[in-house]
Order: C-alpha cells, then sequence, then structure tokens
C-alpha cells in the first residue's frame, strides 16, 4: 500500500506531498515560457528559502541553455490538485460529447475547406 | 550506469493472477506503456526501490562533480575552463531534477543527503577513481558520460512520471558531456607524444571502472527480473556493457588509441566485440569503501555541507524576517 504520506521514509518527517516540512527550504514548483509564445510550462521543483530566491535558483537550474524567457514560482503547498480518485467523475462527461470535436459534422466536398 | 546493485524487496516477480486486484491494475498499466504519477497507488517495494535508484542516480551526479572539479583550475585554456565549469554545473543540475524527483516519492532531499553523509546510501563506484592528468577530464566525459547515456537514455520511458521527465533533461544535456570529453582526447591524442602518451593513460585507467559501471552481470538476479518488470529498469547490465564496447571500440580506433584489452575482438558471428570482463574483486571492494578516493569523496561531501549550514540557516531566517515584516506592513 502506498501513498508517500502513509508511511515516511524513515528520518524523513511525514508532509502530505508538497507540503513544506518544517527543517527544510520549502518546495517549489517552477514555471518556464519559452521564446515562441507559448504558456509557461511546468519544468520541475526546487528548494528555496523564498520565492525571490526561487527564481535566482530557477534561473541556474532550469534555464542555463536559453529555454525560457520568463519565470513563475509557486510553493508546492499552494497548489491544490485533483486526484486519480476523481478521474472518472471529472473526465469522463467529456466522452459522450463527441460533437464538440469539429470532425463530428460530415460537410460536403464541394463546400471546400472549413 | 549511476545507480548499481540496486536490491529489490520483493522475492521475485509475481504473475499477473497472484496479484490483487490494486496491483493487478497498477501492473497492467505500466505493462500498457502507461506513467505513474506521484499520487496513483503503488506496490510499497516499487516506491521503496524507486527511491534508492533515483537517491544513488542523484547522488552521483553530486559526488560526480568532484573528480571533475579536481581540474577546473588547472584547464589548460580560459575557454577549457568555462567549458569544464559549465559541465561541473550541468551535474549539479542533473542531481537536483533527480532529488526532486525522489522527492515526489515521498523522502526528503535533506534526508537523501543524510544517508548519502552518512555512507548509508551509496552513489557509481566510478567516482572514487582519481583524475590524475587533464586527459582524465576526456576520458571521464568519453567514457563515463558515455556509460551513463548507454543507461539513460533508455530511462526516458521508464514507468515513473517524474523520474522520465528528469530523464528526458538530463539527456539533453549529456551529450555535451560526453562531446566535450571526445573532444579533449582527440586534442590529446592528437598532440605531442607525450600528450598522446596521457590519453592513452587516461584510457588505461579508466577502461576497467567504465565497464564496471554498469554492474555485475543480473541476468539471473531476481532484483533485476522485479525491476524490469516494473519498467524502473530497461536492459540487463550486460546487454548495456555489450553496446557500451561496441561503440567505443570505434571511437579509441580513430583516436589512434588502443583499448587495454589483449582479447578484445571482433566476433563476426555475434555481430559485437567479445572483450575481457572488469575485474570484479575490485568492483566489490570499492562499493564496500576501499576505493582509492572513497574516503576523500565523502569526507569533501560532508565538508560542503556542514560549511554550508550558515548559509542554509541563514537565509531561512532572512526569509522569515521578510514574511513577517511583510505581514507587519499589511
Amino acid at each position: 500500500m502506498s501513498s508517500p504520506e502513509a508511511k515516511p521514509y524513515p528520518g524523513t518527517q511525514a508532509v502530505e506531498h508538497g507540503k513544506a516540512r518544517a527543517d527544510e527550504w520549502p518546495l517549489f514548483e517552477i514555471f518556464i515560457r519559452g521564446q515562441h509564445g507559448l504558456s509557461h510550462r511546468h519544468v520541475g521543483s526546487l528548494h528555496a528559502p523564498d520565492a525571490e530566491m526561487a527564481i535566482k535558483n530557477a534561473r541556474d537550474v532550469y534555464t542555463r541553455r536559453n529555454e525560457g524567457v520568463s519565470i513563475w514560482v509557486v510553493q508546492a503547498s499552494d497548489i491544490a490538485a485533483s486526484s486519480p480518485e476523481e478521474k472518472g467523475s471529472l473526465y469522463e462527461p467529456a466522452n459522450d460529447k463527441v460533437y464538440r470535436h469539429p470532425t463530428f459534422f460530415d460537410i460536403p466536398d464541394e463546400v471546400g475547406a472549413m | 550506469m549511476y545507480a548499481q546493485m540496486i536490491k529489490s524487496t520483493g522475492d521475485g516477480v509475481k504473475s499477473l493472477d497472484e496479484m490483487e486486484p490494486q496491483e493487478r491494475a497498477f501492473q497492467e498499466r505500466i505493462n500498457a506503456g502507461g506513467k505513474i504519477e506521484p499520487k496513483d497507488w503503488m506496490p510499497e517495494g516499487y516506491r521503496k526501490n524507486l527511491i534508492r535508484q533515483i537517491g544513488q542516480h542523484a547522488h552521483s551526479e553530486i559526488v560526480g562533480q568532484l573528480p571533475e572539479g579536481n581540474w577546473i583550475t588547472r584547464a589548460p585554456t580560459l575557454e577549457r575552463k568555462a567549458i569544464l565549469l559549465a559541465k561541473v554545473q550541468d551535474e549539479a543540475g542533473h542531481g537536483l531534477y533527480l532529488y526532486c524527483a525522489a522527492e515526489t516519492l515521498g523522502v526528503s532531499r535533506d534526508q537523501l543527503t543524510r544517508d548519502l553523509l552518512s555512507g548509508k546510501m551509496k552513489y557509481s563506484s566510478i567516482f572514487n577513481y582519481p583524475t590524475l592528468t587533464w586527459a582524465d577530464m576526456g576520458a571521464v566525459g568519453w567514457l563515463v558520460d558515455g556509460a551513463a547515456i548507454m543507461n539513460q537514455v533508455p530511462l526516458q520511458r521508464t514507468s515513473y512520471g517524474p523520474y522520465a521527465r528528469a530523464m528526458v533533461r538530463i539527456c539533453k544535456e549529456e551529450s555535451f558531456h560526453q562531446r566535450q570529453g571526445y573532444d579533449i582526447m582527440m586534442k590529446m591524442a592528437k598532440g605531442t607524444p607525450a600528450q598522446k602518451k596521457m590519453a592513452q593513460d587516461a584510457l588505461d585507467r579508466f577502461w576497467g571502472p567504465a565497464l564496471m559501471m554498469f554492474g555485475p552481470s543480473d541476468e539471473n538476479s531476481v532484483h533485476s527480473a522485479q525491476s524490469m518488470a516494473w519498467k524502473i529498469k530497461m536492459n540487463s547490465n550486460d546487454e548495456l556493457r555489450q553496446k557500451f564496447v561496441d561503440e567505443c571500440v570505434p571511437q579509441a580506433e580513430y583516436l589512434g588509441l588502443t583499448v587495454p584489452d589483449p582479447d578484445l575482438k571482433w566476433n563476426d558471428e555475434r555481430g559485437h566485440y567479445d572483450f575481457t570482463q572488469p575485474d570484479w574483486d575490485e568492483f566489490f571492494d570499492v562499493l564496500k569503501g576501499n576505493g582509492p578516493c572513497n574516503t576523500e569523496r565523502l569526507e569533501a561531501r560532508n565538508k560542503a555541507w556542514d560549511d554550508g549550514a550558515w548559509v542554509r540557516e541563514g537565509l531561512m531566517a532572512h526569509a522569515a524576517k521578510k514574511r513577517a515584516a511583510k505581514l507587519a506592513a499589511e
């Protein structure tokens, strides 16, 4: 049985995933926006004493090769996430709404590109 | 391979029929090429094994900075120095990506560090060898990073999502490491007779330890079979070692250097090189802590951790003070 919180690794304080342990620098999740106009994208995480240092560290850890032009940092404990058990109730309703996809509709070739 | 001799906690691989429904669903997902994510259910053995493997891999990246850091102040040119600095900085980054992946499994980075410093957790045997000349920087990049790539490329498809993603990032950067090493070897091998001799000497000393990086044969290991069923190990140790030898021999030939193995020979029937196994007694001895640099490496890591304590605490105190001031102003 395993949820990381349930059985902490020996010597490690049990905390919910992503929550900060009292004696360590908190964990920050790092988001980088690349050069080509796409949205910020999650690239990984790191530890830092505060958000300002997290940005400095993220610059060194995640943009050594021009990977980005903008950095967001979010303390991991501030992120709310859906859980795997909710998969059904969250995503299954989309399955029976195939008409939301454009390919649901047959448009005759004579009409041309649409 | 940066993770050697990882022992699984189970007693061999269970068949799907022997599994409880939860575990069966887990294994079927892996069999179908699906990814396991941090919040998903996983067997305790899978989690423990991964912590050991990813932790050992991360430690290897961090300790691996030491043999190369040794030459930063003595690099022959400013450009070589800048390149080596960038390479060693990458290794620190690789360690960080991997610690973060391990942390998603419920262990903390500081705990992993403490286990490294106390000697409870291991790092790759290769980093317990000294780097005696500048040519060693070439041999390390070419052979050690080359061997690491053999193992890391398939691990990009490993079943644990955070580990696979860390591997993707690492592999992108690793190819720079290998090429900069080979570049040093080319320069030395085509240099003065003395330089060429240094290059040959570096190859002579690193060849065996590089072959050991893949670990002893694991064709009959239950640990290995379980790891492969879980897709946290993608190839057998012998398979990867053979691939490594097959790639390295022509590269050594191009350099005009001799691989230090009198029995090395192309085997037409197998389509592979036949080669001599490295000295496995030496390997186990190094793992036990008796390599030339084991003590020095752990001392250096312990000193860095102890000397850095005031920085970690100071920055934490500063952050708390700033938070308090901000609250007071609101």
